[in-house]
């Protein structure tokens, strides 16, 4: 299978003010995303996700090593537009990231940018609305939607540009739980049946458990990786890196430690059951 | 410091067609020294009410008390009223601005027209609170500190002015696991410690699970329930339709239940699962 991302070596640094010393904020990270994979990155504040993310389309420049995003290195300036046409970014924050007073101008605003031709925007437009279910409103103002429709219209804005892949940074920090269970729903739907390759950064971990692989990162360093099941069951790292398991998973560990015979593997709801209802 | 809101309803753009009820009718009532979770999903009006608490707004008609004094009447001292009622924003770490962490957190005890010593003292005091090592941040630009930091660093500008009841808009919001324990942590704490009236508006289920004494649930502009945390979670399936949810652990009981277990339906937070499953395992074993 070819690789969506491919990350080598990747160092980056950069002087905080009032600092002589450069703050390196990755220090040699590796990483290649298969095409279609749905990845998920955590770590704690200032562990270098975002900075990381932001290198996939090309908002930062490796200052050693390479970046290829869909066999195009991201040094090579005269790509740099179908670099951000192949992988869109969507942000924490629903209200800095939408321009137009008009939902489906908003979506509208990148393929215009393309160049793209009246006729195919308003197609791109409205299988965009609909692959967020968001077409009812494509008339309404933006500023009157609630956090999980913003954001699932700024996911719109992004697929009009019909990216290969989505990298979201924090998409549900601000949003309340059926905002959140929206959007996240939304990106798995998008990862299955229009087969886009996602990146999501989260610091909720319940977000990861349906994910292909899930990266650590601590110090600007890949620390760990796997499976959301393998990681998940290294319940003493995680906690050490400032992270968190999901409740079922920081359950069974608790079990565990008081001498129950339980599977320290356990991320779900019903497999917690299962696994109580066969030591009984 | 008590708190009683009678009939409270606010309206904003009256008489054009943007005319609409953000609180409709909310009375309810704190009591001091309560432990407080405000949910409700985005736009059901928790942070119209919270803007409310301290004067910020002006209700269309309805009153509030603060320990008996109505603050909604006419010729009110609202300065007065804000020194009581202490409100952290969402984000506030947008409002820091001085050069220093200690500059900005003295801010606040400055305008009260404090003496320099209890200035000092409680600039100490609010730093100790959030986790911030006077010695070593004092002199620091709150720009220099990390996201967790900045946030922690402006909150005690607002607990520096030790007001009797203390609002949170969700405290916690883009915090990693690490810095939203902290930050919790730091509250309780305070609550233990100074018996001050909190009220946490938050969209984490589990954290209010384990911190509040009472839930007031809001939904389109009325407070719809409220209660201790074990009874609101009892209303599962009302709590989801209106974008709500309840902790992890309440589904976990819920499915065991129906797979022959006999636990109390009441658990909310891990530590209470852990007890229950083990005991009843250990019982079965015997």
């Amino acid at each position: 299978m070819e690789n969506m991302v491919e990350i080598s070596n990747v160092f980056y640094g950069y002087k905080k003010h009032d600092q002589a010393e450069e703050f390196l904020a990755l220090r040699g990270v590796n990483l290649k995303v298969k095409k279609g994979e749905f990845l998920v990155v955590i770590g704690h504040n200032g562990s270098g996700k975002s900075t990381l993310s932001k290198h996939i389309n090309a908002i930062y420049l490796p200052k050693e090593g390479d970046v290829v995003v869909n066999g195009m290195n991201t040094k090579d300036t005269e790509k740099l537009w179908e670099i951000r046409q192949s992988a869109g970014m969507v942000f924490q924050n629903p209200d800095n990231q939408i321009v137009a007073t008009i939902v489906e101008e908003d979506v509208a605003f990148g393929p215009e940018n393309m160049g793209v031709e009246p006729s195919e925007i308003r197609k791109r437009v409205e299988s965009a609305l609909k692959a967020v279910r968001m077409e009812e409103y494509s008339k309404h103002a933006p500023h009157l939607l609630s956090g999980g429709q913003k954001q699932r219209v700024a996911i719109a804005g992004i697929l009009a540009m019909k990216p290969k892949c989505i990298i979201l940074d924090e998409p549900t920090a601000m949003l309340d739980p059926s905002g959140r269970k929206e959007v996240i729903e939304t990106i798995k739907k998008l990862n299955k049946e229009e087969g886009i390759t996602i990146i999501l950064i989260t610091h909720f971990m319940e977000e990861a458990v349906d994910a292909d692989r899930v990266v650590v990162m601590d110090d600007g360093k890949i620390v760990a990786e796997g499976t959301p099941r393998e990681v998940f069951s290294k319940v003493e790292l995680l906690k050490k890196l400032g992270l968190d398991v999901p409740q079922v998973t920081e359950l069974a560990y608790e079990l565990k430690k008081s001498g129950i015979n339980i599977r320290q593997d356990i991320i779900t709801i019903d497999e917690l059951v299962e696994e109580l209802c066969q030591l009984r | 410091m008590s708190i009683k809101v009678n009939n409270l309803t606010f309206k904003y753009m009256v008489g054009t067609p943007f005319e609409k009820t953000a609180l409709d009718n909310v009375s309810l009532e704190i009591n001091d020294g309560e432990f407080i979770g405000l949910i409700g999903h985005t736009g059901s009006g928790k942070s119209t009410l919270i803007q409310h608490l301290n004067g910020l707004l002006k209700p269309t008609s309805g009153e509030i008390y603060i320990d008996n004094e109505c603050i909604t009447s006419k010729g009110i001292d609202l300065k007065k009223i804000r020194q009581l009622v202490g409100l952290v924003f969402q984000y506030p770490e947008h409002q820091l601005f001085e050069e220093t962490v200690y500059k900005d957190v003295s801010y606040g005890p400055k305008n009260l027209g404090l003496d320099e010593e209890e200035i000092d003292n409680r600039v100490k005091w609010a730093l100790n609170i959030v986790g911030i090592d006077y010695d070593k941040y004092k002199d620091v630009s709150p720009f220099d500190l990390s996201g967790g930091q900045k946030r922690r660093v402006a909150i005690a500008g607002v607990i520096a002015m030790q007001p009797k009841v203390l609002i949170l808009d969700e405290p916690t919001a883009g915090l990693d696991p690490k810095g939203r324990d902290e930050i919790l942590q730091n509250i309780k704490n305070l609550h233990k410690k100074s018996k001050m009236t909190i009220i946490l508006v938050s969209h984490s289920m589990d954290d209010v699970a384990e911190l509040a004494d009472k839930l007031i649930v809001m939904y389109r502009g009325k407070n719809i329930i409220q209660g201790t945390p074990k009874e609101v979670f009892r209303n599962v399936e009302t709590l989801e339709s209106i974008g709500l949810a309840v902790p992890q652990v309440k589904y976990l009981v819920q499915s065991l239940n129906k797979n022959g277990f006999n636990l109390n339906e009441d658990i909310i937070t891990v530590k209470e699962a852990k007890d229950a499953i083990l005991k009843a395992l250990r019982r079965e074993k015997k």
